[in-house]
């Protein structure tokens, strides 16, 4: 069956994809601006036969996600910000418990109520979390509609492939965003989940999910095997983009939203004749450390752009410590406004000048 | 001629290990549990959810599947466990503090959802493992190790009544408040634990039983005082009987 392109909204896409991936439970509490998802679920998952529960609040959502991941189905919940804000106990557990499921997050700005324009504020809570202990959130952060459906995909896979919660970072302008994508089928295979899900203990010894563990080296040894996992995680499943990097002088760095933004006004440079290229992490955590390094290596200086105060710009930093002796600009917003690709491109002129030309005199802001 | 007194249940570990105190209830309780798995004939279909309080170590006696939930959020987990697979029978065991207190939100709310599971709540009116602190179901002048003059209405209210007000939930089958402070006691808990059962069997809703249980290490007494608090002060405030049973109005 070939699938046409459509015109969907963001929060459409990634809630027609969680169907398509045979998402089988969602459960979620509205918040704006990804109360699509669960508006459209609410109507297609029982349609379908499979679970839609109104939680009563996000902890509750985080914690059905838990009993329903624990039985080996794929389970989601989508959420925003201050919402997500409510989910990190119940994270930090399915993390120790190793129960695959996904957490789509639908950035918009803060702190606390913010508003609902869109924001990447939000890239520590998922990259550094609050919930208690050492864990990781696998985070996949799509910068198109089309991208919104792939990676939900993806999520879906490397969380039942590694036992594993993982993230789905957007923003509210993806999430309301209107744009041609093709919801095909789920590219990946079928993981079994039988050998240790909970599904009544009939001839074979009980099994127990639980994150408790009384004997320090018992338990100091999980921790060590889950951060293997996230090794593997990515050595296997890392995505990034990579543009006009080769022989560039200055390489912007940027994720979701605002690197397409960015890509347009590093053309923009192109043509202007400034060696200028792009590197857009699209797997968030773990950090793709080595490839910024490398990247590092090779340039005059990097200029990190995010909707927030300057977030992935301390991964990017610690990616090159001792590595590259270079200058790392920033260019942030926080909450409220996207940039203009000519704001941008302002900046990208700004930070060149300064580096490759050594032309002081002005600063980034 | 040897003849069979007692014999551990199936849904009881060989190699269970007691995690209670000499004379808790607790221990009671988690074996009418498995035996009511036993008779049933669940065993081999059921998820058990063990809740943050002294009945955390669920699975070092309970022989069947557990998950484990974050202290308050055991019916939330239920919830996604039993519409996730809606043919097992799943039940929760938790605390007065983990489903009073903390999770007062999700117990509500699972049973205003009617989820077709079983809770049961051991109310020993305080956080056993944290060391007897005052919780909801702390009684008027309790001395615990926040109340240590007593707990005072002035300060923080009055005990919560967990049975009267779930069975006000148009989602709860079947709600009932026992003791296991005799013999009798023991065996009426295990009939009302059964029903609490055959409710979400039935598919009538949530089962719930509300056990009044004994702490006797932070209540600093004996078993027998225990017991006999138990009977007296405790079973005062909170009434044991059958508050609502459609099991019973369905057979
Ligand atoms: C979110 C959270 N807060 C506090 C605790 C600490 N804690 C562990 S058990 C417990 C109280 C348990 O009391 P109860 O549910 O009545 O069970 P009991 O031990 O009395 O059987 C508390 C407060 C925790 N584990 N998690
Ligand atoms: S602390 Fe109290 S409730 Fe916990 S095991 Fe000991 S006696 Fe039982
Ligand atoms: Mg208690």
């Amino acid at each position: 069956m070939k699938k046409e392109k459509e015109l969907l909204k963001g929060n459409y896409a990634i809630a027609q994809a969680a169907i398509q991936a045979g998402c089988q439970s969602y459960f979620g509490y509205p918040i704006t601006p990804q109360s699509e998802i669960g508006e459209y679920l609410s109507e297609k998952m029982p349609e379908n036969g499979r679970v839609f529960v109104a939680a009563e609040s996000e902890v509750a959502a985080i914690n059905m996600l838990l009993g329903a991941g624990s039985t080996g189905v794929k389970a989601m919940t989508s959420s925003s910000s201050c919402a997500v804000a409510l989910m990190q106990e119940g994270l930090s557990f399915i993390a120790g418990d190793e129960i695959p499921c996904v957490l789509v997050s639908v950035m918009r700005g803060g702190p606390g109520l913010g508003y609902i324009y869109p924001s990447q504020g939000d890239y520590y809570q998922a990259t550094k979390g609050g919930g208690n202990g050492d864990y990781k959130i696998v985070t996949f952060a799509p910068s198109s509609v089309q991208e919104c459906v792939d990676l939900t995909y993806k999520c879906f896979y490397v969380s039942q492939k590694y036992r594993t919660p993982v993230c789905l970072l957007a923003d509210g302008m993806l999430g309301q965003m209107m744009e041609p994508a093709v919801v095909g089928e789920y590219p990946y295979e079928e993981i079994d989940q039988s050998s240790w899900a909970l599904d009544g203990a009939k001839d074979r010894e009980p099994r127990y999910i639980a994150s408790i563990e009384r004997e320090q080296e018992t338990l100091r040894k999980r921790v060590v095997k889950i951060f293997e996992k996230y090794n593997q995680i990515l050595e296997n499943e890392n995505l990034f983009e990579k543009y006009e990097i080769d022989g560039a002088k200055l390489v912007i760095t940027a994720f979701g939203s605002i690197a397409r933004i960015a890509k347009a006004a590093v053309k923009m440079a192109r043509k202007k004749g400034l060696k200028v290229g792009l590197f857009r992490p699209i797997m968030l955590n773990p950090f793709p450390e080595k490839i910024v390094a490398e990247i590092a290596q090779k340039v005059d200086g990097i200029l990190d752009i995010e909707l927030n105060c300057g977030q992935m710009l301390q991964d990017i930093k610690a990616s090159i410590a001792g590595v590259a002796s270079i200058p790392v600009e920033f260019f942030g917003r926080p909450a409220g406004m996207m940039m203009t690709v000519e704001e941008i491109y302002e900046q990208i002129e700004i930070a060149y000048k300064k580096i490759v030309e050594k032309k002081y005199g002005t600063a980034c802001i | 001629m040897e003849q069979l007194v007692y014999k551990k249940p199936d849904s009881i570990r060989d190699d269970f290990r007691i995690t209670f105190c000499p004379g808790c209830d607790h221990g009671v309780a988690v074996k009418l549990v498995a035996e009511v798995l036993d008779e049933l004939g669940v065993r081999e279909n059921t998820i058990g959810i063990a809740s943050v309080g002294c009945s955390v170590f669920s699975y070092d006696f309970f022989n069947i599947d557990i998950v484990e939930a974050p202290h308050g959020r055991s019916l939330a987990v239920a919830t996604g466990v039993k519409r996730s697979k809606p043919d097992k029978v799943v039940f929760t065991y938790q605390g007065d503090g983990d489903l009073a207190s903390i999770g007062i939100g999700e117990t509500i709310h699972a049973m205003t959802r009617g989820e077709k599971v079983t809770a049961i709540c051991i109310n020993n009116t305080t956080y056993g493992m944290t060391g007897g602190q005052a919780g909801p179901t702390t009684l008027i002048g309790q001395v615990t190790t926040t109340t240590t003059k007593g707990r005072k209405v002035e300060i923080s209210g009055y005990p919560l009544k967990v049975a009267e007000v779930l069975k006000e939930i148009d989602g709860t089958a079947f709600v009932a408040r026992v003791t296991l402070d005799s013999p009798q006691a023991i065996m009426n808990a295990k009939k009302c634990i059964k029903k609490a059962f055959e409710a979400q069997l039935k598919g009538l809703g949530t089962g719930f039983v509300e056990i009044l249980a004994t702490c006797p290490t932070n209540w600093k007494m004996t078993p027998q005082q225990a017991h006999a608090r138990v009977r007296g002060e405790m079973s005062e405030v909170f009434r044991p009987g059958i508050y609502k049973d459609k099991v019973s109005e369905a057979k």
